[in-house]
């Protein structure tokens, strides 16, 4: 794969990590599932890229449940929770929100310094998108590891989730049998989510995770 | 056609959670529930005799019939003691029969996730696998709806998936490193594959992969820095979901873990995990073993010395060579028995007492003597004294690392020594001494427990030499 084509999957690539990044300061829900919804949006360009360049056909599916399910479907279903619970003007808060940025950077770096070399005998498209998908992955867990409420720790596993699956996708020729099933047990993953969700809200009323910390006293 | 009794471990859970899911009676469930383990049981022990040949998907080899085999049993015994612990839970109206159709359906659906990724000869389908048994057992422990019960679901969740999300990037390293020389494809993720190509596959790529692979799966183990969810998960599900958590699904991770440490070893330019292996099954010993003495809650304390048990096999394939891979491989197996029987035993003292905190339990040998003497017995099994399993197995490590490393050996030797001292103390005080608390009659079935406490007894003192020989073949592939 050479000149523009390589340039595109890069591209999109990037976009992912950039929007990795805007998901790191949205201190309200709505527009952190904005962002969301155009995380999944990326990367079903960039698997659909990926179907088109390495012509294999079978990525297709593998991007529409990408666009349907985690663009679509799964942002709305959590915008309307998020709207039933009441806490959609909410502000959360975040810590050290620059701080958090810097550790981002860093972890860029960090990946794409770690990845780069090790990956050298492979062809180009591989190794951009493996250290971008690491960057992808690491920055969602910084996400999860920054946010105290349970609806945007849901989110950046899902950003997680998505850099994941950019790696799959980059990786030529990984077997069909693998993607399904990652799209599947996102799928199950969900449906425990909003299991759990729902309970949480309906045993605490509130989806701030902070406050389960409380129940362990004495639990030793 | 060969596959026959591999399809019956996998296919008899499977369609028995189907079945389950549709029926309200709780005798009925019960008895059904035993009746499949014990089916899924009998089609493993004709494994032995015949070995299906290796498949895309599925495989049965030397490194894994003996898990197989431990995994349907202790999923038979679990299954007994689960209608009699279930059956009081009834009575005392913590569980409604709602709930009970979605337990007994989870429980042969976890089942089948442990079967298949114990059965998989495919790194993406053991991945798969892996992660079902992971969600199948989150809704276990959060089966009680109680706060304490959810957190501890919730919490097991987030860092479950946050683990197994870093094993599938490991697992598609691995692909990476495979794809240019088996080609692309679902040949370049077949396990028996994989390693007749190791010493060609990339090594600088499996390296980091192996990095994701054991913080992934090292989270499943429960190892050190990593074990969060594990204390909070064993104490608030259901008593026979810790059994099965400790003695199986520890394993099936380790096991998982295991895998990849032979293709690191096939690889002739990979780095040795050994050290890897070897910090963080200390951390995790030592971690544990003073965790053992702040303990209130007795589940939470049989769960941290699960923590520090498998820090020690950690530890054991770590220094690796054929006697410390056959010292962990022995703990392994006694540590699956020993720790669900303690379990078994466990979970009928809590419902005797009605508490699971050890403040409220006492002079358990005066007031109900078989219930006391046999959480005597099990202690004793898994704090390492002679004449149980554990015991071989521990000293067995301890001499070989000796002549290897003394300094590993002095910390491993003192982490061990912790460990029994924390246990030892909180024994004396929920066995012996005033007795505390109420003491109703015992209705139980000690058979699981006392079958499982008979083999570590049994295994501590003659192990079969057909046993014996399986366990040096396997520990010698392990490296």
């Amino acid at each position: 794969m050479t000149g523009i084509s390589f340039d595109i999957s890069h591209m999109l690539a990037g976009f992912l990590v950039l929007l990795s990044f805007l998901m790191l300061y949205q201190v309200r829900l709505p527009p952190l599932l904005n962002v969301l919804a155009a995380h999944a949006f990326a990367l079903s360009l960039s698997v659909a890229w990926q179907a088109h360049t390495q012509d294999a056909p079978h990525l297709y599916i593998t991007a529409a449940i990408a666009l349907l399910f985690k663009a679509i479907l799964v942002p709305w279903v959590l915008r309307r929770m998020v709207v039933r619970m009441g806490i959609h003007r909410e502000i959360e808060n975040v810590v050290g929100i620059g701080l958090t940025m810097l550790a981002a950077m860093a972890l860029v770096a960090l990946s794409l310094e770690f990845m780069l070399p090790l990956t050298a005998k492979a062809d180009p498209v591989v190794r951009e998108d493996i250290a971008l998908a690491l960057s992808v992955v690491l920055i969602g867990l910084l996400l999860m590891v920054t946010r105290r409420n349970a609806v945007s720790q849901v989110v950046g596993f899902m950003s997680l989730e998505n850099g994941i699956n950019l790696a799959a996708t980059g990786a030529r020729g990984m077997p069909l049998v693998v993607e399904i099933s990652v799209a599947f047990s996102v799928l199950i993953a969900f449906i425990v989510i909003g299991v759990f969700l729902f309970r949480i809200r309906e045993r605490f009323d509130s989806v701030d995770v902070g406050t389960l910390h409380m129940f362990r006293g004495g639990r030793q | 056609m060969t596959l026959d009794p591999l399809l019956g471990i996998l296919l008899i859970p499977l369609g028995a959670a189907a079945l389950l899911a549709t029926i309200p009676n709780q005798r009925l469930s019960a008895a059904l529930n035993i009746a499949a383990s014990l089916a899924a049981l009998v089609c493993a022990a004709t494994l032995p005799l015949s070995r299906p040949p290796p498949h895309t998907f599925l495989m049965v080899d030397d490194f894994n019939i003996v898990f197989i085999l431990l995994n349907t049993f202790v999923a038979f015994t679990t299954s007994i003691y689960s209608a009699s612990y279930i059956a009081h839970e009834v009575e005392t109206g913590r569980v409604t029969s709602r709930h009970l159709r979605f337990y007994h359906a989870m429980f042969q659906l976890m089942m089948f996730g442990m079967n298949l990724a114990l059965a998989a000869n495919n790194i993406g389908l053991m991945w798969v696998a892996v992660e079902l048994a992971t969600l199948t057992t989150v809704m276990m422990v959060g089966l009680y709806r109680t706060p304490e019960a959810l957190e501890a679901a919730w919490k097991y969740f987030i860092l479950g998936s946050v683990g197994i999300a870093l094993a599938l990037f490991g697992t598609i390293l691995v692909y990476l490193a495979a794809r240019p020389v088996v080609g692309e494809g679902l040949d370049a993720m077949v396990w028996t594959t994989l390693v007749s190509h190791a010493p060609t596959l990339d090594p600088s790529l499996l390296n980091i992969a192996f990095v994701f692979l054991l913080l992934g799966y090292g989270t499943k183990v429960g190892l050190a820095p990593l074990h969060a969810w594990l204390p909070d998960a064993h104490a608030e599900g259901p008593t026979p979901i810790s059994a099965v958590l400790s003695g199986l699904l520890l394993n099936v991770a380790l096991y998982a873990l295991l895998r990849f440490k032979i293709l690191m070893a096939a690889s002739p330019g990979a780095i040795s995990p050994g050290p890897l292996l070897i910090a963080m099954g200390l951390v995790s010993l030592i971690f544990a073993a003073f965790m053992l003495y702040r303990r209130r809650d007795i589940k939470r304390l049989f769960a941290y010395s699960s923590i520090e048990h498998m820090g020690i096999i950690v530890f054991a394939f770590g220094m690796g060579g054929p006697l410390d891979n056959l010292a962990g491989l022995l703990q392994m197996s006694m540590h699956s028995l020993t720790k669900s029987a303690i379990f078994f035993i466990v979970g009928h003292i809590a419902q005797v007492k009605g508490t699971q905190r050890m403040a409220d339990m006492g002079g358990l040998t005066t007031s109900h003597p078989f219930l006391g003497w046999m959480l005597v017995a099990g202690v004793a099994a898994i704090a390492g004294l002679p004449p149980f399993g554990v015991f071989a197995s521990e000293f067995l490590l301890a001499t070989t690392t000796f002549a290897r490393a003394p300094w590993l050996a002095i910390v491993f030797v003192l982490g061990v020594l912790l460990a029994f001292g924390g246990l030892l103390l909180r024994l004396t005080d929920i066995a012996f001494g005033e007795v505390k608390g109420p003491i109703p009659p015992v209705r139980a079935s000690y058979l699981p427990a006392i079958a499982h406490l008979a083999l570590v007894l049994a295994a501590g003192i003659w192990l079969p030499p057909p046993l014996i020989a399986w366990f040096q073949h396997v520990a010698a592939i392990l490296g």
